[in-house]
């Protein structure tokens, strides 16, 4: 954890690091609307993301992970109570089952990645501790951190896509290009479309035939086009712009139907008509 | 009355109520309000059965999939207020990934139909759309109370909606929802003659909203009860809106930081000595302590306080809670610390709920002290105590033995001992007879979770004892099959199981799969199952629903895999609807 207290220069540190395969590198470069931004500032960031890949890709290779919330403890400290437990008739004839399921769970973790879901705290409060964070270290007097903090923009950015109600999240500090961020959306919302698209249809098929790929997100030959919101609110097509001029403006990112673009693209403008409401 | 013999009566011997007309029966049901003695009566006969489902008003359905919502509809035609829950309570700490289901579509839509009356709808874990909103905001002539409580899928733009076509809105009460902000004005969408709202709760919202438009709102409606703002709401302008809303009883306050200036604070104080009714305070995002003495004369009058936002250290809250000598529940961060809890126990005798959150969930080296003493303490100063959600690092059995003598009335007990798998941190064993002392002393136990380290012995005594149990919450914890087959075999009133990183296996599942049938739910991830044992149990138990779920990153049809593999999640529960038909890839029905 000492270096994740680092906050965001050891995030990007540790988001720069080779992995042996692309697919793990994209996977834990990215934020899900799911995922903890955690309790421990800038931090946690690194776990959250870590922690997401790690829920999606349990198979990855093992990593090292700067927190370690317990799972090899766990299995170091199960055989050693059940050898306290006397008298327990369950000890006995449950050590060999217990032992395997034991090397079961740790087959599909790392032994050192935080565990998805725990403690139990809703994503909601996960959020706020966040933020509520930088003012406790205020009160305390850490002001020295403090300036970094506050003027950093937040590292992820809320993108959400036509006809799928869930939006996701998406940390362009991981990014560094416009390639990688339409790679980026598509592995997002691939899944999601497809579900959407076919439900009745999901049960039986092989995936990877129905799940087409996003593409020509960037230069208007897809079926979607990115899109995104500035600070002043206004509507402007991704790729316009040096990309870190657009990472510092952007606020939000839309996937819109390439066939609806011209009637949603004016300042803080919506397709729906709310007017009329 | 309770009785309704009458089915086994012969014929000549009709007891004298058999001829009494339904609309009296409709008359004496509108006297259950409970919805399990109006089930008990509707399953007495079928004249029973009738009046009672023709005469129901509330309807509350636990699981979006135990039935369809066309089913609900011709059942119930008299319904006025719904609500349906859709997601497993495990949604809540991201276990469930996104894409799942639970769309409030269909239910919308049928109540659009069959319900034109209808006038209060709550979801809680549910996918709702703008569309939805905006068909409910068409839909229903008098229609009052709408409550969101967990839900995705929506943005102000379906706020707008409700605030332009609900003209006779008593409630929004939005709760922890995921709302995306399109900065749309959705506050100046309620209409300037518009005047009926009780209850208006967008705490959740992120992003501004108008405060020019919300202290208009404010102003004219009179009956206003409920007010909780979100973060974006500055101090300065909860004064005013304070002076505007005297009568208010609930309030979520916004940002509770600012420069400190005499008068402002000034004027806050005045705004809260104004409001003689206030009795439950929440929000205080961000509390400047130096802000926070402006309370202290409504402290008095409070039954809740929710400070679990507020980053305010032990010293500041001591001094807070203090003067909360009539508080009922008691939400705050682990920054109150054993001694902060010790000023709870001897100052707050009419606690009733006691929630202590993680400030740092993931960081262990935060040192915060906050230990099984803070508990015990409560425990022993709180007489009326009930329902406790505590988040802590150690724990010892002899403290939980304590708890459990000292508070028998206990109904919720939920202790995190953040680290898994950690065991008594004196005498470095399992916490088995701690929990085993809960369970047998609360007798009217109806809300469980374990944590710390545990093996099969504690499941036994929780078998055996919690008889009133109805949801139980498993966390790295057993040693074997037999845990689980101890909690199936007993807990005579288990309505929801949620286990978690067990050693549990196919065995005990099957073994009590008829068990399954009396419960609302069962999830187990990361245990022990084989996908065989999924599909054994939906043969042998057609009732059930049973979904399985892969990693849906690797999203390969469940079809193909032999029945050795793994079932990494499983969800079962009851349904007389059939297999649902709108899951995505990764999750299967078997």
């Amino acid at each position: 954890m000492g270096e994740a207290a680092e906050g965001n220069k050891a995030l990007r540190n540790w988001m720069g690091e080779p992995r042996p395969r692309d697919q793990d590198d994209e996977e834990k470069t990215l934020q899900l609307s799911l995922g903890l931004p955690g309790g421990g500032g800038g931090g946690a960031w690194g776990a959250a993301g870590r922690e997401k890949g790690n829920h999606h890709h349990h198979h990855s290779a093992a990593d090292t992970s700067m927190l370690s919330l317990g799972y090899s403890n766990a299995a170091a400290f199960s055989p050693c109570s059940q050898g306290k437990a006397k008298g327990s008739p369950a000890a006995a004839p449950a050590t060999g089952h217990a032992l395997a399921s034991t090397n079961n769970a740790s087959q599909t973790r790392s032994p050192n990645a935080p565990v998805i879901g725990w403690p139990p705290v809703r994503t909601f409060r996960r959020n706020l501790a966040t933020s509520s964070k930088a003012s406790l270290d205020h009160q305390n007097g850490k002001k020295a951190a403090k300036p970094e903090e506050t003027t950093k923009r937040a590292p992820f950015v809320k993108i959400n896509m036509d006809g799928i109600p869930i939006g996701r999240k998406i940390d362009l500090n991981a990014l560094d290009s416009y390639e990688n961020l339409s790679l980026a959306v598509d592995k997002l919302f691939r899944g999601l479309l497809a579900a959407q698209q076919d439900p009745l249809a999901a049960g039986t098929r092989e995936c990877s035939q129905e799940e087409v790929a996003i593409s020509g997100l960037l230069d208007g030959t897809g079926e979607y086009t990115l899109v995104y919101e500035d600070y002043e609110g206004d509507r402007v097509l991704v790729g316009d712009v040096p990309w870190g001029m657009f990472v510092s403006s952007v606020k939000r990112l839309r996937v819109l139907k390439t066939s609806d673009l011209s009637s949603s693209l004016t300042p803080s403008g919506r397709k729906r008509a709310v007017a009329e409401c | 009355m309770g009785r309704g013999g009458s089915r086994a009566a012969p014929a000549a011997a009709m007891p004298p109520w058999h001829a009494l007309p339904d609309e009296v029966w409709e008359h004496a049901f509108s006297f259950l309000p409970a919805d399990s003695d109006r089930g008990a009566a509707a399953a007495a006969c079928r004249s029973w059965l009738r009046a009672e489902r023709r005469s129901r008003r509330r309807l509350a359905v636990a699981n979006c999939y135990a039935a369809s919502p066309q089913d609900a509809v011709e059942r119930f035609p008299s319904v006025r207020a719904v609500e349906v829950k859709g997601k497993p309570h495990f949604a809540d700490f991201g276990l469930v990934p996104p894409g799942w289901g639970a769309a409030a579509a269909p239910w919308v839509a049928a109540a659009a139909d069959g319900w034109p009356l209808l006038e209060e709808l709550s979801f809680k874990r549910m996918v709702v759309t703008d569309d939805c909103l905006e068909m409910i905001a068409a839909s229903f002539r008098n229609f009052q109370v709408l409550r969101l409580v967990s839900c995705e899928g929506f943005s102000t733009a379906g706020l707008a909606a409700i605030a332009a076509g609900c003209r006779n809105l008593r409630e929004l009460d939005l709760q922890e929802n995921e709302i995306e902000d399109c900065s749309i004005h959705w506050l100046s969408l309620f209409p300037e003659s518009f005047t009926s709202l009780v209850t208006l709760n967008f705490s959740c919202l992120e992003g501004d909203v108008n405060i020019t438009v919300l202290e208009r709102l404010v102003t004219r409606c009179r009956n206003l009860k409920t007010l909780k703002l979100n973060n974006s709401i500055p101090l300065d302008k909860l004064a005013s809106l304070l002076r505007k809303a005297p009568q208010i009883v609930e309030l979520g306050t916004g940002r509770f930081s600012a420069d400190y200036h005499l008068d402002l604070f000034s004027k806050l104080e005045a705004a809260f000595a104004g409001c003689k009714n206030l009795r439950r305070l929440s929000g205080a995002w961000d509390a400047v302590p130096e802000y926070l003495p402006a309370f202290y004369c409504v402290c008095e009058g409070l039954t809740s306080l929710n400070l679990s936002y507020a980053t305010v250290r032990g010293p500041e809250l001591i001094k807070f809670v203090s003067r909360c000598k009539n508080l009922q529940l008691l939400w705050v961060m682990d920054l109150i610390e054993d001694h902060g809890l010790a000023a709870v126990a001897s100052s707050c005798n009419k606690l009733q709920e006691l929630r202590v959150f993680p400030s740092s969930p993931f960081d262990a080296a935060e040192q915060v002290s906050l230990t099984e003493r803070g508990l015990v303490d409560v425990s022993a100063g709180c007489p009326m105590l009930e329902s406790v959600l505590y988040f802590c690092r150690r724990m010892t059995n002899e403290a939980l033995i304590t708890i459990a003598k000292n508070r028998p009335n206990f109904t919720c007990f939920r202790l995190c001992i953040i680290e898994p798998h950690t065991p008594d941190y004196i005498t470095h064993q399992p916490l088995d007879a701690g929990f085993s002392a809960i369970v047998e002393s609360c007798k009217g136990l109806r809300r469980l979770s374990v944590s710390g380290l545990l093996t099969d012995r504690v499941f036994k005594s929780i078998g055996a004892h919690a008889d009133r149990l109805e949801m139980l919450s498993i966390a790295f914890a057993g040693n074997s099959d037999l845990g689980l087959h101890y909690i199936l075999s007993g807990c005579k009133s288990l309505k929801k199981l949620e286990i978690r990183d067990c050693p549990f296996g196919d065995k005990p599942l099957l073994a009590n799969a008829a068990k399954l049938e009396t419960m609302r739910s069962l999830w187990m991830s990361s245990c022990s199952l084989t996908l065989g044992a999924c599909r054994q149990l939906a043969r042998k138990m057609p009732r059930l629903s049973v979904e399985v779920m892969n990693d849906p990153r690797r999203a390969c049809p469940l079809d193909s895999l032999t029945d050795e593999s793994p079932a990494e999640t499983m969800y079962v529960y009851r349904t007389i609807a059939g297999p649902r038909s709108d899951t995505p890839t990764w999750v299967q029905i078997v």
